[in-house]
């Protein structure tokens, strides 16, 4: 018996090649944590050295100031970059793009919700694939192509003009152009089409968690809810929105600080009004005041952070 | 349901089902069902997996529809009633317990839906938890609880509302053995407590044995045996119910042609069975056939004789077990091989009726 079983685990040593990778792999298989090392060091590299460092880098430069008259970076501890993002104009773009931001989440968890409650509990599994791969489908495209494809779209001249003139709807279109605040001369030149832009580039990042979320949640869960006697808008509110509430956080920590750093979209599509994202770039490029605009950069990561501790607060993430 | 006031005569039985049909597409589920179940019955539907009697329960639940046929509770026509509107709640397979949810929270969720006050909610929580014996659990979650424990709050959750008939889904299917049984024990005394109409669904024959008043045996999408557990037991109808409750030997062709005078299959229980010597006296009103041992199962309690028997042109696989009395396990084993008399009185022939094959 003992001399089958010796015989078994040296059996047949062939070639020194083969020895030495059955060594290797018993080495290992003794050191376990020596392969988790091995396997966390350069994601672990990435994330510390290169993504961290910049960040800190970046914290420090926004406690430098710049010096008025040589335009050089003082290297000297100060917080004059935070009190000038209190200032009236500094304020107003954090206040739109933070208030944008939020137009744009709620309208994603809105769009996002049903399609993915869909997909989640009724589609027979082909239709869920094509669904997925129809939600992914934009992303395929070159961002900037379809960003300008939005201001064709909403040009005066474009397709969204001409459907409200067939409808003969042109009257609401106008109307809408002319709110205070967020219209315009054309749906391309606006708040409005900043924000359908925006709706548009940042909804397969809310859908996809969300169905995510909706998909854990047991069929045998409604089931109970409803057998105790909940009607389903009551099961809907206790059990079904709780339940993919981590869901829409994770969707909505997508689409918030998407649309908190981009500067491209009302670039291209929106009136004079600067969005941080673009007060960045000013400043990091041509006013050369990088401590600003690392001042700048800060903010959205403040909003997210207190965004994330409300949401853990409300039990978002209760049910994780 | 609405309206339970008027229809309280001891006579309507709480669920009767009349010829129920479910089909999902080609797949027949549920093949012409009819089953009453009287009100305080503790009634277990037994079957192996994919015989219908989870379909049943769900449509007996509400969270399904038949495709024909009908079904009462409390005589009062079911279809079209959502599990909402329905007097009787579900322990589910899984618990199904809300994991946002505190314990207490979980037992006072249907009596919040109902609009009770908190303290009122609190207080039948509280006596909830006393009766499942799951005091002081009521600010947990039910991440923090054992497998036996969450059953029980399921259990509370459901109970909570005194529904007139709770239906179980295999309630025990994931708790080990010691806890399994102590829990049917347990079940059947909250049952007799509470005086509520069970409906138990179950794969395991000896716990519809153990809890039931009555059971249904399922075998594809039909039923094969209603009775108590004594008469499925002793006296199965058909070759299913035979084999499938408790184990049995079946004889049939020439075998049985020779013992009964009919080639028309019977059963008779291993337990009814003697071992004896080859040369042993038959006396009347006793089968007998010989064969060779060719396995032994010692099983502590008993033992299992697994006995070729071979007549004329058939050989037959015939199952004998006996207590072990004062046998110990090397004697039983030394029973291999060796050829023995099987004798058993006649009155334990029970003929099968062939409903299918």
């Amino acid at each position: 018996m003992a001399d089958t079983q010796t015989s078994k685990l040296t059996a047949p040593s062939t070639s020194p090649r083969q020895k030495l990778q059955r060594d290797l792999s018993n080495f290992f298989y003794r050191h376990p944590r020596l392969v988790l090392a091995l396997l966390l060091a350069p994601p672990l590299l990435w994330l510390v050295v290169v993504y961290l460092g910049s960040l800190g880098t970046l914290l420090l430069q926004s406690f430098f100031r710049l010096d008025d008259f040589t335009g050089q970076v003082v290297r000297e501890f100060t917080l004059r970059n935070y009190a000038s993002l209190f200032e009236r104009a500094n304020l107003d773009i954090i206040l739109r793009t933070a208030g944008m931001a939020a137009a744009v989440t709620l309208a994603c968890v809105l769009l996002a919700f049903p399609l993915a409650y869909y997909m989640a509990r009724y589609a027979p599994p082909r239709t869920k694939a094509l669904l997925y791969l129809l939600v992914l489908l934009p992303l395929w495209s070159s961002y900037i192509v379809r960003v300008y494809s939005w201001k064709l779209i909403l040009a005066k001249e474009g397709v969204v003009t001409w459907f409200f003139e067939r409808l003969g709807l042109l009257w609401l279109l106008e109307a809408l152009l002319a709110l205070p605040g967020i219209g315009g001369p054309s749906l391309s030149v606006s708040t409005i089409g900043v924000f359908v832009a925006f709706v548009y580039v940042w909804l397969p990042y809310m859908i996809l968690p969300i169905e995510a979320a909706l998909e854990r949640i047991p069929p045998s869960m409604l089931e109970a809810s409803g057998d105790l006697g909940a009607r389903p808008r009551q099961t809907f509110r206790g059990v079904v929105l709780p339940l993919a509430l981590p869901g829409i956080v994770a969707g909505s920590i997508f689409t918030f600080s998407l649309t908190l750093g981009d500067f491209i979209i009302p670039g291209v599509l929106g009136n004079s009004s600067f969005y941080i994202g673009q007060a960045v770039l000013q400043h990091q490029g041509t006013a050369g005041n990088i401590p600003l605009a690392a001042a700048f950069t800060v903010v959205p990561i403040i909003i997210m952070a207190v965004y994330l501790l409300v949401a853990r607060r409300l039990g978002a993430f209760d049910a994780l | 349901m609405r309206g339970r006031a008027q229809v309280t005569t001891a006579s309507v039985p709480a669920v009767r089902l009349r010829s129920v049909s479910r089909y999902f597409g080609e797949v027949r589920a549920l093949e012409r069902v009819d089953l009453e179940i009287a009100d305080g019955e503790f009634f277990s539907l037994l079957g192996p997996s994919g015989s219908g009697k989870t379909t049943c329960l769900r449509l007996i639940a509400g969270f399904d529809q038949p495709t024909s046929g009908s079904i009462q509770l409390h005589g009062v026509e079911a279809a079209g009633v959502p599990p909402y509107e329905r007097d009787v709640n579900t322990v589910f397979q899984d618990y199904a317990l809300f994991p946002h949810m505190t314990i207490g929270e979980n037992i006072a969720y249907g009596l919040k839906i109902k609009g009770l006050p908190r303290t009122e909610r609190e207080r039948q929580v509280a006596e909830m938890l006393d009766l499942v014996r799951l005091p002081g659990v009521a600010a947990r979650k039910p991440a923090q609880l054992s497998g036996g424990q969450r059953q029980r709050v399921a259990l509370a959750r459901a109970l909570i509302l005194h529904p007139r008939v709770l239906l179980l889904d295999e309630p025990l299917g994931a708790l080990d053995l010691k806890l399994r049984q102590a829990m049917q024990i347990e079940l059947k005394a909250i049952q007799q407590r509470v005086g509520i109409t069970f409906i138990y669904v179950t794969h395991d024959q000896e716990e519809a044995l153990t809890m039931s008043d009555r059971l249904a045996v399922f075998n594809e999408g039909r039923i094969e045996q209603i009775g108590t557990p004594a008469d499925v037991y002793e006296h199965p109808d058909t070759p299913f119910v035979a084999a499938f409750v408790g184990t049995s030997n079946i004889l049939r062709g020439s075998l049985a042609e020779r013992l009964i005078g009919s080639p028309q299959p019977f059963a008779v229980r291993p337990e009814k069975i003697r071992l004896a010597a080859c040369d042993e006296p038959v006396p009347p009103g006793t089968c007998s056939v010989t064969g060779v041992v060719h396995d032994v199962v010692y099983l502590g309690m008993h033992t299992r004789y697994l006995v070729t028997v071979a007549d004329a042109d058939e050989t037959q696989e015939m199952q004998v077990v006996e207590q072990n009395l004062d046998a110990s396990a090397t004697d039983v084993m030394g029973a291999r091989g060796k050829a023995v008399r099987l004798l058993w009185s006649t009155k334990y022939n029970r003929p099968l009726t062939r409903v299918n094959e």
